[in-house]
Parts: C-alpha cells; structure tokens; sequence
C-alpha cells in the first residue's frame, strides 16, 4: 500500500485582495522509505504543501479540495484531536525551516523535545521521556550528556541537529524537511545531509526534502517534484529528471544550478520572475516566461501526462 | 600582469571582546577577535576576484577594511599605488567615487522612501560627479538601462517595494556603478535572492565589469557559483587566506586539506555523481582563541602532529601564482 497518496490537493489563502491560489491540483505518492524532493522557485507553493500534511496552515489557508490519503485515512477528513494524537509527530513529522530559530532560547532542549512527546503521546512518563531524549541525541549525533543545555549554548549544525532529533521522538514514518540546508554552512549542510540519508536507511523513513536548491536534492533523493506558482509541473525519478527535464521550467532551472565540477561557462538564468498568484496567468501558467509558449499554452492549461513509467509532465509540447 | 588596483599587505583587524568589569579583572588582558589577521593580496585590473569560507572567516570584515569601512588595526591598503590606510574622511571623499560596494540584502540596504531614480542619483549628488540636473538624469537613465531595467521611464519613480528581489539588488547594483567605479565589493550579492535570479544578477555584474573595466571583489560562501564568476579565488579559514591561485587552480589543482573539504562538501546537481563526502567534522573554532600554529589543525583530515600545532605555516608560492599555506607542502 503507497504510504502517503496526495491527490488534486488545492490550496487557497483569504486575503483582502481575494484568494491567493498557493496550490492547486497537486497530486503526488510517496512510498515507504522513499525521498522524495519537492523544488521550486520561493512562492511556488512547496511549504504550504509541506504544511498541509500535518493541517498547520495558517489560519487564512484553506484546503479547498483533494485528499491525502495517509494509511488508508484521508488526513484532510480527520478531527483536531485525531490529528494530535494519531498524525503529528507520530506518523508525520517535520523540520521547520530555519532550525537556528526554531527553538525556544528560553528553555533546555530537553525539556523542548519532552513536551513534543508528552504532547503526542500523553501517557508516557516524564522519566521515560527524557530518557528518550537522550537516545534520540545520541541517533543524531551529539553528545547525550549535554540535553540539559539551551538552544544558545549549540552551533547552528548542533541546533539543527536537535531539531532533527525533535521530528524523530514519537517514531514518525514520514519525515517532511523544509529546506534543511539553508543558513548552514556548506561543511556543516554536508554533514546534516548525510545524517538524514543514514537516519532514513536505518529506521526506513520517508522523507519529502522541501528546497529550492536542486543539488541538495539530486545528492539525497530517489524522486524530484517540480512545482511552479501553485502547480505541479514535473514529476520523476531523480535521473530521468536531470538528465532529460522535459518541462521548459525544469530544463530551466537545473541549467540555472552551477555545477562546481564544470568548465567555466556563462551563467544562465530563466527571464522575468514568479507570477503573483492573486491573478496567476492563463492557460499554462508558465507560458508568459517561456521561450516554448504556442496559442494553446495561452488558453488551455496542460494536464499532467505520464511520459513514461515514473515520470510525468504538465506541458503542451508533450500533448 | 596588468596592475594591481586594490593591494593590502599584511591586513589585520582584532575587535576588543566587551567584558564586564570582574571578568575584565579575573582575565587579566584584553581579549579579541581576530576576525582578520594578517591578509595579503591584490585585486588587478578589470579582474573578479572571489573571496570565500565559512561564516565567521573573516571576508565581510575584509572587504569593509578594503574601503575603509572600519579601520585597521594593523596592516596596509593601497589603491592604485597609493597607500589610504591613514588617509581622512575629507580625503577618502574624493576616493569613495572609485570605490563602491553591493550589500548582502536587497531588502534591508535601499531606502524605502526613495523612489529607484533618487536612489540611484544619490552618489552623483552627494559627490557632485555630475554638471547640471540634466545630465544627472541623463547618467541615471542610462545606468538603469544598462542594469536591464528598461524601460528607465517606468523604474525611475517606482519605490523598492514595489520590486521583486532581483530587481532590488539591480538597483542596487546600478547605484555602486553609475558612479563609474573603478573597484566594486559585493558581499554575497545573490545569497538572498531566488536560485533563478541569482544567475541574473551575477552575469549582470559581470557585464557591468566587462564594460567599464572595473575591478570586482565577489565575497561568497558558494564556491559552485565563484567557479563560474571568479578569476582568481582566495579562500579564507579564521581570518586568513589559506589558499590562493585562479578559479581553475583552486578548483582542480587543490592543495590546502581545507579547500578540498569545502570542495567535496558542494552538493553537486547531477545524480549520476551521489557523494556526500564528509571529510572534516565539527565546525569553524571561536576567534577569540584561534588554535595555536595552523588554524586548522583541529579539523584537518592530513594532520601531521607537532608541526602543525606549533608552527604556523607561512603562504607559499607553489608555482604560478598558486599560494598555499599548509605545512604539507613546506618542504617543496
């Protein structure tokens, strides 16, 4: 059975101005022990995404239709109470964007990561909690003696170390990353990268790596979805992707990416910029930035068509 | 060679630690933070020159010495030639206009009162660079156009909120050159800015460099983008260089154990290469109290004992203008 079945998820927020279409028809499965990479420009509807899986939208963000099918139980369906005690943390658990500034500075880690628990699973111990803790650093790779000590006394690496041990205390089956790599160093991003790679063959998570930065994700997933303003454009097994993007968007943006093991080239990058998403362009939303564009893209929006096995695409080129 | 347009020699800025008045009597000596101590380079003509490391290596403060920001505690900066280190403020005025500089964040470094055109036209006035009202606006349009933000007419009177980021940091781009600079710094000019605007901007830098043969220091933590823009790159580890060559020696001919850990740390987009190689652990050490003898010789995968932790290794030439500065290649 597919682990996580999104289908048709759309999204919307109520502002002032009308609803801004943050996600609309995206549909996705994700597997037992299956990374899965979710790209795009800022904007593009990856976190709000992210955040709809746990149902921690904000407050103005509404699912307006599809369903994600977690296990059998459509998330989308269930009650407060259901989410907090069955969903969170226990079946889905996620690392906030901007570790550095997730934690709470007044308190211990240890203390942070107990109420995670207690909050999920009201019956365990105190004792046992932190017992848990100190298990959970010693999985992550700091040092159990130091659980006691608050968010300042950490680097950035050992914080967002913490906030990974966080999203492991209640045994999730699914773990979302929302751009784990940002504000870190690129020694200490290398080093968080390969602790979530180890982490996911030893306990056999799944895990969606939100990120805008397509390296990250070519080293650590096994699938790469690519969405732009709100829509889901590309989706397929990590090679395929990179090696024959067929999407204008995707083609795009991996040329955008410097690679550091290449010949000097001339930089390139994809003209004009991300559409407001109040009043998202007609047709093929991508149409107004690309080079491709024909009538069509103009009035008729691209379904999503499976080019083959495991790799689908929202284009006219490929109708 | 064509000559140096920026030199400094021997570049140090130690920032006093703030302590309160016991610990300051239980210390017993000033603390500091050598955020920068003992930098040497030059930055030639017409050239992009990359300064990358950690965060805390010390680049950001580099660069705000080069154009006298802050002072120096010790050490020497020339500007073609001419030695600025004690020059005043009256003095370094009339310098100012040949040195200019791009901030990290587009958001934070353009007054949201001014509209694009006011912005911009702001160093002509404050250094009077230009004749008559006219021809200001005349230099203004002409930048803007220059920067791809065209038609000028539309941008001129449009405040920066109404920008997207890329054009943000176009404007801000277009106002460190409608001065005409003949040395430009950028302290990560892209890191706040979308992964597809970024190469926007930096081939935009670059053509502004390729016009008016201005010399380019690209401060930067991404060494897969510096590949791509740089000349020459020189990388920097608790305020020293410990590597420096041009982009191709640095890149493929690495020496320092340092460098190749930076260079094996880049995620690179191609599935087909699925490495993440961890050579050094932990993180960068506090400057207050740098390690003894070579700086890096807590993290290095190629320590050598007793010679790195007492010695510190002086930056050598390995032929061709390739400098390292490693006790591994003391002896050649």
């Amino acid at each position: 059975m597919t682990l996580l079945d999104v289908d048709a998820l759309t999204i919307h927020y109520s502002t002032q101005r009308g609803p801004v279409r943050a996600a609309e028809n995206v549909s996705f499965k994700l597997e037992k022990g299956e990374a899965l990479g979710l790209a795009g420009e800022s904007g593009c509807g990856k976190t709000t995404v992210a955040l709809s899986l746990l149902r921690i939208l904000p407050f103005n963000g509404k699912i307006l239709g599809g369903k994600i099918i977690f296990k059998g139980r459509d998330i989308v369906k269930l009650s407060e109470d259901e989410l907090r005690n069955q969903i969170r943390w226990k079946g889905i658990s996620l690392i906030f964007q901007g570790a550095m500034n997730a934690l709470n500075p007044v308190y211990r880690i240890e203390d942070q990561i107990v109420e995670a628990i207690k909050t999920h699973e009201p019956n365990t111990a105190k004792k046992e909690a932190k017992e848990r803790v100190a298990k959970l650093f010693e999985l992550v790779g700091l040092d159990p003696s130091r659980t006691r000590n608050y968010p300042h006394e950490f680097s950035g690496g050992m914080k967002q170390r913490a906030m990974i041990a966080m999203a492991l205390a209640c045994n999730p089956e699914i773990l979302i990353a929302d751009e784990p790599g940002t504000a870190l160093d690129v020694i200490v991003q290398a080093q968080v990268l390969k602790l979530m790679s180890e982490l996911r063959k030893k306990l056999n998570l799944a895990i969606i790596m939100i990120s805008h930065d397509l390296s990250i994700i070519s080293e650590t997933c096994d699938n790469l979805a690519i969405m732009y303003a709100g829509k889901l454009v590309e989706l397929g097994d990590i090679f395929s992707m990179f090696k024959k993007p067929l999407h204008p968007y995707t083609q795009g943006l991996i040329q955008a990416f410097p690679n550091i093991k290449e010949e000097r080239r001339k930089m390139y990058s994809i003209p004009g910029s991300p559409p407001n998403l109040l009043k998202p362009p007609s047709g093929c939303r991508f149409h107004p930035r690309c080079s491709y564009a024909m009538e069509i893209c103009r009035e008729k929006e691209p379904i999503p068509l499976k080019i083959d096995e495991n790799h689908l695409v929202a284009c006219h080129l490929y109708q | 060679m064509s000559e140096a347009v920026i030199k400094v020699e021997n570049l140090k800025k130690w920032f006093p630690v703030r302590m309160g008045f016991f610990t300051s009597l239980a210390a017993r000596k000033e603390l500091y933070v050598k955020a920068v101590d003992g930098v040497s380079f030059e930055i030639r003509k017409g050239e992009i020159f990359g300064l990358a490391g950690e965060s805390g290596s010390g680049k950001t403060t580099t660069s705000r010495l080069i154009l006298r920001l802050i002072e120096p505690t010790a050490g020497r900066i020339f500007f073609k030639g001419k030695d600025i280190t004690h020059l005043d403020e009256n003095q370094m005025k009339l310098l100012r206009r040949k040195m200019q500089i791009v901030f990290q964040d587009p958001y934070e470094s353009l007054n949201p009162r001014m509209t694009v055109g006011d912005i911009i036209a702001e160093p002509l006035r404050i250094l009077h660079a230009t004749n008559s009202e006219k021809e200001l606006e005349e230099r203004v349009r002409q930048v803007l156009e220059d920067a791809e933000l065209s038609p000028p007419e539309e941008f001129i009177f449009r405040y920066p909120h109404e920008l997207s980021g890329g054009q943000r940091q176009r404007v801000a781009t277009a106002r460190a050159f409608v001065l005409n600079p003949e040395f430009v710094a950028a302290d990560e000019p892209v890191s706040m800015l979308d992964v597809s605007t970024r190469a926007e901007i930096l081939k935009l830098m670059g053509s502004f460099v390729e016009k008016y043969g201005t010399s380019f220091l690209y401060i930067t933590h991404d060494l897969a983008l510096s590949r791509h823009m740089c000349d020459r790159i020189a990388v920097m580890y608790l305020g020293k260089i410990v590597e420096l060559g041009t982009t191709d020696q640095v890149i493929y001919e690495t020496f320092h154990p340092y460098t190749k850990a930076l260079i094996s740390a880049v995620p690179v987009p191609d599935p087909s290469s699925k490495r993440i190689e961890v050579v050094i652990k932990g993180e960068i050490p506090s400057p207050i109290n740098p390690p003894p003898g070579c700086r890096f010789h807590t993290r290095c995968p190629s320590y050598m004992g007793d010679v790195c932790r007492q010695k510190e290794p002086p930056l050598i030439d390995l032929g061709n203008g390739h400098l390292v500065a490693c006790h591994l290649y003391g002896s050649k």
